[in-house]
């Protein structure tokens, strides 16, 4: 609409509204998240003064900070090796029982509210019965692999124990939505290549998976960049004297350990921008080569 | 051909009983440990399955030293709050965004898309701050802070707004309706299983929700389940059976809810495409 015209009467209403309908949601967004993402940008430049007052200045001082810490690095490294169990199982794994259960089929619904219930525990729960599941002397894994595994504490396993935790939880969640994605696909073409005598198999990668691959590269991307946040599980599994904790410690623990454990608001700020770009950096290649991975008709 | 179909049904069923079986082990371990004595949890030679009887000591143990009762409220509060803020706010803007022209628009929907991209925790800390600023830790106000409006939820109402037919303003405004009136009569009232779907999603990630509750709430009768059951771990270190009455209790209510309304659950959960 150009500005130079005047406004009628119905479209000066129409904009009264239009400003206080939309009024609560972008002060609210305003107050709740842009201050704050400015608020941090400026920590982030500052030294914390005690009790978070007194702030000063001190220009890239806390990300040199960060950056020259191997801690940081660290974590970053594990953040990946997180995200390297989480995202591939859990899609695969989800991508299968989609698969057998996008059919005409007795207890459908049953198989799919089970596969589905993790979503709707507390993950602080969900982490406590896993710690007892993995525990050394008297865990029910180590009972039935007859094992003395030390699944949490043992650097080298560590992280897989807490990826499977990943896994567990939000496999039933990408199922949801692949089931949804292969509903999409027209059942003609996978009667089509029967007739032509294609296998299941056969099918599944030359007809599923190309058709499913939006969905899927959708699916990825998400879940990439939620399993950099990840908190919950680290925090709740990982006590800070276990031996572990140095190959399992992501960014997120380590900005929450640093921003409100140590009132260290500068330097957690600093950790947490960071994050902020490296989502950033991961969000533009994943777009820029979404060519590669997705199949357009 | 039909016996091959058979088979094939069979081995699919069993693929997915035995998947659906590791899935459920977790659940079924936190149960049956709860029930136990600590000697019955921590026994490795016999390995204890069962509990020799079903003792709710473990629940009492937990509930008298914590208060559940109030741990309960305070969840059911934070979420009863956290969706009327989300339904509400996120309804009047997707309408605004879904159905309005107004000067500033697009610049205006491009703020709550940005918001959507932006990982949480960069809020984190100043919204903290203005809650220790305030004097607000330790309240109900702090727990719902962060929920008051919604990117997701408005972006989510817009396109439900956006895709009712026009002809309804037509009809809203031969009958006389004011521009709240079309809203609040005619097109919010079709909006509803979006405004339901929104309302799930809020109340499970409210619920789920670790890190805020733990930080503004530390207190144990002012915080959430969630949060009280990290306080909790610590406390009960090696006490198994009453860690897993409180996880237990702590998830009990959201999973009964799911199973009854399994159907709104899956589809509100999923329509978050992703945003977890």
């Amino acid at each position: 609409m150009s500005q130079k015209k005047k406004l009628t009467p119905a479209q000066k209403n129409e904009m009264f509204w239009g400003w206080l309908f939309v009024a609560p949601t972008i002060i609210g967004l305003v107050v709740l998240n842009f201050y704050p993402i400015f608020n941090t940008i400026w920590q982030s430049l500052c030294k914390t003064g005690d009790f978070g007052l007194g702030n000063t200045f001190v220009g890239l001082k806390n990300y040199s900070e960060v950056l020259g810490s191997g801690e940081f690095w660290q974590s970053l490294v594990n953040t990946f090796k997180y995200a390297i169990i989480e995202v591939p199982f859990s899609v695969a794994i989800a991508l299968v029982l989609a698969v057998l259960l996008n059919r005409k089929m007795r207890g459908r619904s049953v198989y799919r509210t089970i596969f589905f219930m993790p979503m709707v525990a507390a993950p602080a729960a969900v982490a406590m019965v896993w710690r007892w599941l993995y525990n050394q002397q008297y865990g029910l894994l180590n009972h039935v692999f007859g094992k003395q595994a030390a699944w949490i504490s043992d650097p080298n396993i560590a992280w897989i124990s807490i990826g499977v935790i990943g896994v567990w939880s939000i496999l039933g969640y990408n199922m949801v939505l692949l089931i949804g994605g292969l509903q999409e696909i027209p059942h003609d073409y996978y009667e089509a290549a029967s007739i032509d005598g294609a296998t299941g198999i056969r099918q599944f990668f030359t007809i599923t998976v190309p058709l499913l691959s939006p969905t899927l590269f959708f699916i990825i991307q998400t879940r990439i960049i939620g399993a950099l946040q990840q908190f919950d599980f680290i925090y709740m599994v990982m006590d800070k004297s276990n031996p572990a904790m140095d190959s399992v410690q992501t960014i997120v623990p380590l900005f929450y350990e640093y921003a409100f454990t140590y009132g260290n608001k500068g330097y957690g700020g600093a950790i947490v921008i960071l994050l902020l770009i490296v989502t950033l950096i991961l969000t533009v290649i994943l777009q820029k080569t979404e060519k590669m991975w997705v199949y357009h008709g | 051909m039909e016996k091959q179909e058979k088979i094939n049904a069979a081995v699919i069923h069993i693929v997915l009983i035995a998947a659906a079986f590791i899935m459920v082990v977790p659940f079924l371990w936190m149960v049956l440990t709860a029930f136990k004595t600590s000697t019955e949890a921590t026994s490795v030679n016999p390995f204890v399955i069962l509990p020799s009887s079903w003792r709710f000591d473990s629940f009492v143990d937990v509930w008298n030293n914590y208060n559940f009762l109030i741990l309960y409220k305070n969840t059911l509060l934070m979420i009863f709050f956290r969706v009327l803020c989300a339904v509400v706010t996120a309804s009047m803007a997707g309408f605004a965004f879904g159905r309005l022209n107004f000067p500033g628009k697009k610049f205006l929907f491009s703020l709550v898309l940005i918001q959507m991209m932006v990982p949480t925790q960069i809020f984190i800390i100043p919204q903290y701050l203005m809650m220790s600023n305030m004097n607000m830790l330790n309240t109900m106000f702090a727990l719902v802070f962060p929920g008051m409006v919604t990117a997701f939820g408005t972006m989510l109402l817009k396109t439900a707004f956006a895709g009712l037919p026009k002809d309804l303003d037509e009809a809203a405004a031969i009958d006389g309706c004011n521009c709240f009136q079309r809203f609040l009569l005619v097109l919010a009232p079709l909006t509803r299983s979006a405004m339901v779907s929104l309302g799930i999603f809020t109340a499970v990630f409210a619920f789920k929700d670790l890190m805020w509750p733990m930080m503004v709430c530390p207190d144990s009768n002012t915080t959430t389940l969630s949060a009280a059951l990290a306080k909790l771990q610590g406390q009960f270190a090696t006490n198994y059976p009453n860690l897993m009455a409180a996880a237990l209790l702590a998830c009990l209510p959201m999973l009964v809810l799911y199973v009854i309304f399994q159907k709104q659950f899956v589809e509100g959960i999923a329509t978050s495409g992703g945003k977890l």
